[in-house]
């Protein structure tokens, strides 16, 4: 029933992308994000209008959703294509036409590359690689005491360090995975020494670092392109020709001026785009406040709806697990097991059902607030006083008037403190769904760490915060309002 | 108007109630006297249907008791439990009229009915819109007593309900709970430990032991006739063998 809910209601929040018939999606990095905007004001100055998922969280989530149609077309890189995401096909991929020829079968396509190579490096700060006289990555080798901290992306992946360190033989002290943005903070903070970057990230001259020279030649090629569904074609010719013609127009020099702009000159990836396609600023902007409005009303669509479902749900199967303790045993079990799923595992889990957006954010939602709204209403209902049900069924009064005038009220407490404890954690959680393109408080918390603006970061966090408490506190009042406590004689 | 039939209830190992026969007539009142464990509460528990006999039937006005007719029987009955068993979400006056609300008594019926009632057991109206933590134990009591009474049932079934009331309440409570069983002339069980207040409040004693019936009559008949050697002394332990009731005047 949460389902048909979720699914019902889930075009609510994507307001904005509903009116869009075409939708590019980007990865939560901010070159994706600018290769998006660029793709949208090419299809714009051709007439076409392109919505934009933002900063969706990882390679396999976009893959997914333009298979699933959810999106039409995102920025990839060779590397990470053949590597990660066609992994598992069985012959050798090197060329462009053996790549798309692994893609036919997928409905995907990969147009030709734009121009530029992102590929992956390493880097540290330049005062430190001076004073060691590191200048390429065999050089690290002797410095086992370097701290190294890397996207986790890149730990994982088998063209990332596992490979890299057999190929160079490293075995530093000290390894961990990391948000690549947090990366840059600690390196900042010389908590970590050594990170993997991209080789047009802005961030190079920024925080002013040294790349080493990869002379083993262990990255492979990381050029970028547009890959689409190979339906576009024919479902809008005009927007092919309009991706088709950033094919080789983006230099890597192009591409460096473009991430710079944003990270370093605070523009918007659609001016920084709209620039390098000569054309007019976007009008405008959203002010911050339209920005927090906007975010809010995303989030409480989230957490609203998620939590009703979760209610109508829960509390008759709390009530059923009450009266029949074999059932009792196993629903608490699975909704048990349910809430120890690492949250944003189980929001990629809803991909493959759901697509992204709102729809699986609910639905993952939905799953996390089942639990402690069970519990407490099994733990409520059989909680009462043995004496007080048995004076219920002594009046005679049938099992429906027992549950709604005595079993239920005496277990609202307890009922509503589950309540209340689901939408507390519903609202933080639900800053996660941003990832899988839901909205929401997460969104400016995921661009904030992106761009290392701390402002953006509290517009998301602060009012999450807030949110919960105000969560909390009405709950708090609500119960009052409902009047009676349990005091002793 | 309630008869037991060679009924057993076991709780496991421990035999509750062993294999008993025990008719109470209509307009008998009569008490279940015995120690804790002698299977007095759970023989109420079965006339109610809130415990099932393992073997045995019990019938309430001659038909057994069955799933379909348990809940009208529970309606005709009223039960009250030693700490009174109110609802502590509900108000008194709600408490008292839940089983009117349910068969859909209007609200001047309901107001009319507790007013008589509060005359009867002498509880002060001002009362009836607190909740049941903000009364006296003895209060309390005579609210379930109420509640019990609000559809005039033809039993009363009161599980040890002075039980937990300090002495002086519990005195004066004794003295108006036996009026009211005088003017209503309603069949009623009690069951209570002290021989003392089963001996004034009901005609007739059943005393009970490890879920048998040891012994049936009035409290002279045991006295005189002990017709075991734990009748004898369970009377003796009550202080009573020889001595008399005579400061409360017997029935």
């Amino acid at each position: 029933m949460g389902f048909a809910v979720a699914a019902a209601l889930c075009g609510a929040s994507s307001l904005a992308l509903a009116e869009a018939e075409f939708v590019v999606g980007s990865k939560s990095f901010t070159e994706s994000v600018v290769l998006a905007e660029l793709a949208r004001k090419a299809a714009e100055r051709d007439g076409v209008e392109l919505g934009h998922h933002r900063e969706l969280g990882g390679s396999r989530i976009l893959f997914e959703a333009l298979k699933q149609g959810e999106i039409d077309v995102y920025p990839e890189y060779t590397g990470t294509l053949i590597h990660e995401l066609l992994a598992s096909t069985a012959s050798e991929i090197r060329t462009h036409a053996e790549i798309n020829h692994a893609l036919e079968p997928l409905g995907l396509q990969a147009l030709a590359p734009l121009g530029f190579e992102n590929t992956y490096a390493l880097g540290l700060k330049r005062e430190k690689a001076d004073e060691l006289g590191l200048a390429s990555i065999s050089d690290l080798a002797s410095h086992p005491a370097l701290k190294f901290g890397f996207s986790s992306e890149f730990m994982d992946r088998e063209d990332g360090w596992p490979g890299l360190s057999q190929r160079y033989g490293l075995a530093p002290d000290w390894v961990r995975g990391m948000d690549h943005d947090l990366a840059y903070r600690a390196l900042e903070s010389d908590e970590i020494h050594v990170l993997d970057l991209y080789s047009t990230d802005a961030d190079i001259a920024y925080y002013n670092l040294t790349t080493l020279k990869d002379d083993r030649r262990f990255f492979p090629e990381y050029k970028a392109f547009f890959i689409v569904r190979s339906d576009l074609r024919t479902r809008s010719p005009k927007l092919m020709r309009a991706l088709e013609s950033l094919s080789g127009a983006v230099s890597e020099e192009a591409m460096v001026a473009m991430n710079a702009r944003v990270k370093l000159d605070r523009e918007s990836e659609a001016n920084s785009a709209a620039a390098f396609l000569g054309m007019q600023n976007e009008a405008g902007g959203d002010t911050r406040f339209d920005r927090i409005v906007a975010t809010t009303f995303d989030h409480l669509t989230l957490v609203a709806i998620s939590l009703f479902a979760a209610i109508a749900v829960a509390i008759p199967l709390g009530i059923a697990a009450a009266r029949l303790p074999g059932l009792g045993a196993t629903v608490l079990a699975v909704t048990g097991v349910l809430q120890t799923l690492p949250s944003l595992a189980l929001f990629v889990f809803m991909i493959p059902l759901f697509g992204i957006g709102a729809a699986p954010a609910i639905v993952a939602l939905f799953l996390y607030s089942l639990l402690p709204i069970v519990r407490n209403t099994h733990a409520g209902l059989t909680g009462i006083d043995p004496a007080l049900r048995d004076s219920a069924m002594a009046l005679g009064l049938p099992p429906a008037r027992r549950l709604a005038w005595i079993e239920l009220p005496l277990a609202s407490h307890s009922i509503l403190a589950g309540i209340k404890t689901a939408a507390v954690i519903n609202v933080g959680t639900a800053t996660l769904a941003a990832l899988i393109g839901a909205g929401g408080y997460g969104q400016p918390i995921l661009t904030g760490i992106r761009l290392d603006d701390t402002s953006l970061i509290l517009e998301g966090a602060v009012p999450a915060a807030v949110l919960a408490l105000l969560a909390q506190s009405a709950f708090n009042q609500f119960e009052r309002w409902l009047g009676w406590e349990i005091s002793g004689d | 108007m309630f008869s037991l039939h060679n009924v057993e209830k076991r709780f496991g190992d421990l035999v509750a109630v062993a294999g008993i026969d025990l008719n109470v007539p209509v307009g008998t009142t009569l008490a279940l006297i015995g120690a804790s464990g002698s299977g007095k509460s759970t023989v109420l528990r079965l006339m109610l249907g809130l415990e099932q006999p393992d073997s045995g039937e019990v019938r309430f006005a001659g038909d057994p008791v069955t799933d379909q007719n348990i809940e009208r029987i529970r309606q005709s009955v009223g039960y009250v439990i030693q700490e009174g068993g109110l609802f502590p979400h509900l108000s008194t006056r709600d408490n008292i009229a839940l089983l009117a609300r349910h068969q859909g008594w209007d609200h001047e019926r309901q107001r009319q009915r507790i007013e008589q009632l509060c005359e009867l057991t002498h509880f002060p109206s001002s009362g009836l819109a607190r909740r049941p933590a903000q009364l006296s134990g003895g209060q309390r009591q005579r609210v379930a007593l109420m509640r019990a009474l609000m559809l005039d049932p033809e039993v009363l079934l009161m599980d040890e309900p002075l039980g937990a009331l300090d002495p002086l309440i519990r005195f004066e409570l004794q003295n108006e709970l036996r009026d009211v069983f005088g003017r209503l002339n309603k069949t009623v069980v009690l069951v209570t430990h002290d021989l003392n207040e089963a001996n004034f409040l009901a005609s007739e004693l059943v005393l009970m032991r490890d879920g048998g019936i040891e012994q049936r009559g009035d409290l002279d008949g045991l006295r005189n006739a002990p017709a075991t050697d734990f009748v004898a002394h369970f009377l003796r332990a009550q202080h009573l063998m020889g001595d008399s009731d005579d400061d409360r005047g017997s029935n």
